[in-house]
């Protein structure tokens, strides 16, 4: 263990990761500690009581940290201890432990069709509007008495006057009662949240996430259209697509640099579902995934955030298209894409970060682990500009040997 | 005159034009067309398809709108068949019985796979998603399928996989049935560690797959 004090702890690591972003060489490869449930698997715990006891959780992430002693960590508590909250709001997009999967399954996205084909127009027309009484209603039991509220803009006079009744009606007090309730329950979990991370500073851990984004097709894809009917909209509705594509672009990036404001990372997680190489056509991915997801890039560049973008899948294809960005202010993490071939393309544009695989996180061997490891720090690490994690962060499997294993070899190997 | 319509219609549906393909179904049913031929030209249609998808010319989107065509012309034309009988060509091809495994709610890779099988000939039955070991093994001795495919986007996938195929072993089934995997993050490791018998990379390895384990279906 070191005997640095925190504070020299923090500011070397968040020196290494700033360098590694720069694409300076250091004094050796950060590592990131990106994770779901691992923590609960290291703690003993299962992925259900991760999610609803967050004094719990906090321990293990505290030992999770403790153990890797990572560079830079996502604090997981802000995605993972939201049992409490998605009850109280009736939330329908998920299914979780105790709702919907096993109490040691992780949660899982529902793919539905969020949004219908025939509402472009009311989306483009009055976005606000669409939110509020049609989208939000579907996603979560509490807002679902926004359906019944007037049509807000129309409102004036003693017509405004009477708006108020529509907030006292029975289904209206009992929703408006369940935001209060999971509001409340957010913030008690984030208090806990930030109390920890403000502990675990002090002790030198920096964190790595100041912000999440979408790529605009993917919002639309995941969480509006379904990606059955996004697919079918690139012939069904092309047009009506690229107009929200700006739209969604122009909303992200003004909500993202709001969310980023107080936060101690510059960093804006971006993870990507939908532009792989075996999903879209390259003809696709140009026209309606990367313009619109460059726009967000650039406009969080131009804020002085950093865009982290996790491109899932094997992503070959795109590489000579996603090299169009600023150098030195973003990092591409790449699940499955060789690193050696993004670097060869992307090396002096973009701090490259990953990619352990799952399959050897989870059912190799901790030589496995550092044989993969010591080979991707010294092909994507040499002359500096990378960070080692997992594939897609820390399996929620992963034998804890593994990690270990993964952890100790950016202290072993010189990139 | 009415081939010309007929290899129209073909390629209309093949080149993603679908309200026009729509249109000329319609045409074609209202000028008295034989139900039977309207679904042979989806057919010929769904093999073009196929045969882009494996050219990487068409993705993921393509399969959706074809699938989406074909279920809109199969709906116009089989009320007018008068007894529904079977798709008898596809009794003597291969059965591959596919789903997601237990925990996994992701089902686009397993469906584009189905798809792809359907199109290639084979009676694929989809058991859908979060499906237990028990659900293939009753699935196995009921439908007699000489592949079974384990489809998983998530990691946990990998436990599901080995426990469904070590649960297909118990049950007295592993030398009847093939097993292939893919999906998500599943790669030659985790090929060995679940006992399957081959894993793929994309629909169509495991068209080919199934192609070099029973043969070309009818």
């Amino acid at each position: 263990m070191s005997d640095k004090s925190g504070a020299e702890l923090y500011a070397e690591r968040e020196q290494r990761v700033q360098d590694a972003m720069d694409l300076k060489e250091t004094d050796r490869v950060p590592l990131s500690m990106f994770s779901h449930f691992w923590p609960a698997t290291l703690a003993g715990i299962t992925f259900e009581q991760a999610m609803y006891d967050y004094d719990a959780f906090n321990d293990a992430m505290r030992q999770t940290l403790e153990l890797l002693q990572p560079d830079m960590y996502a604090l997981n508590q802000t995605y993972i201890c939201v049992g409490p909250t998605l009850e109280l709001m009736d939330f329908k997009q998920l299914e979780w432990p105790g709702h919907g999967t096993d109490p040691n399954v992780s949660f899982q996205f529902l793919d539905r069709e969020y949004m219908k084909r025939d509402e472009y127009d009311a989306y483009l027309n009055d976005t606000t509007d669409f939110f509020l009484r049609t989208y939000m209603p579907r996603v979560a039991g509490a807002f679902e008495p926004f359906a019944k509220l007037p049509y807000l803009p129309a409102q004036y006079y003693f017509k405004m006057i009477r708006v108020p009744t529509a907030f006292a009606g029975d289904d209206m007090i009992e929703g408006l009662e369940k935001i209060l309730a999971a509001g409340k329950e957010m913030r008690k979990m984030l208090k806990g949240a930030l109390g920890f991370a403000k502990d675990m500073a002090e002790q030198g851990f920096v964190q790595s996430i100041g912000g999440t984004a979408a790529a605009p097709f993917d919002n639309f894809a995941d969480y509006l259209r379904g990606s059955k009917g996004a697919m079918l909209d690139l012939f069904r509705n092309k047009d009506k697509l690229l107009e929200c594509m700006d739209r969604v672009a122009d909303n992200i990036i003004e909500d993202t640099i709001a969310g980023a404001q107080h936060n101690p990372s510059r960093q804006i997680f971006i993870p990507l579902h939908w532009g792989l190489d075996n999903f879209m056509s390259p003809e696709q991915f140009e026209l309606f995934f990367w313009p619109p997801l460059r726009k967000v890039l650039m406009g969080l560049i131009e804020a002085d955030l950093i865009p982290c973008v996790l491109w899932e899948g094997d992503c070959t294809t795109r590489l000579e298209t996603i090299a169009d960005i600023p150098v030195g202010k973003a990092v591409y993490w790449f699940e499955q894409t060789d690193l050696g071939l993004a670097k060869s393309v992307l090396g002096d544009i973009t701090c490259l970060r990953g990619n352990v695989s799952s399959s050897t996180l989870i059912t190799g061997t901790p030589d496995d682990v550092d044989e993969e490891c010591k080979k991707l720090i010294k092909v994507a690490g040499k002359g500096g500009g990378f960070i080692l994690d997992g594939a897609i962060g820390l399996p929620d499997e992963a034998k804890v040997e593994n990690v270990v294993a993964m952890a100790e070899s950016v202290r072993k190997y010189a990139n | 005159m009415s081939n010309d319509k007929h290899d129209k219609l073909v390629n209309l549906i093949a080149d993603m034009e679908e309200d026009e393909a729509l249109a000329l179904t319609q045409e074609l049913i209202d000028e008295g067309a034989e139900p039977t031929s309207i679904l042979e030209i989806c057919r010929a249609a769904m093999d073009i398809v196929g045969q882009r998808f494996e050219a990487n010319e068409y993705f993921v989107p393509e399969l959706i709108l074809a699938g989406e065509v074909l279920d809109q012309m199969s709906a116009m034309v089989k009320p007018l068949i008068a007894d529904t009988t079977e798709e008898d060509d596809k009794v003597d091809s291969g059965t591959v019985l596919i789903g997601t495994v237990h925990g996994d709610l992701h089902d686009i890779g397993k469906n584009i796979v189905t798809f792809m099988l359907d199109v290639n000939g084979y009676n694929v039955i989809d058991l859908g998603i979060d499906v237990s070991p028990q659900a293939f093994i009753d699935a196995i001795k009921e439908k007699s399928p000489e592949i079974v495919g384990l489809s998983g986007f998530l990691t946990l996938a990998f436990d599901s996989m080995k426990e469904t195929v070590e649960a297909i072993d118990e049950a007295g089934l592993r030398d009847v049935v093939k097993i292939m995997i893919g999906g998500g993050q599943v790669d030659e490791q985790i090929l060995k560690y679940t006992g399957a018998d081959s894993f793929g990379l994309n629909a169509m390895s495991a068209v080919n797959q199934c192609k070099e384990w029973i043969g070309e279906a009818a």
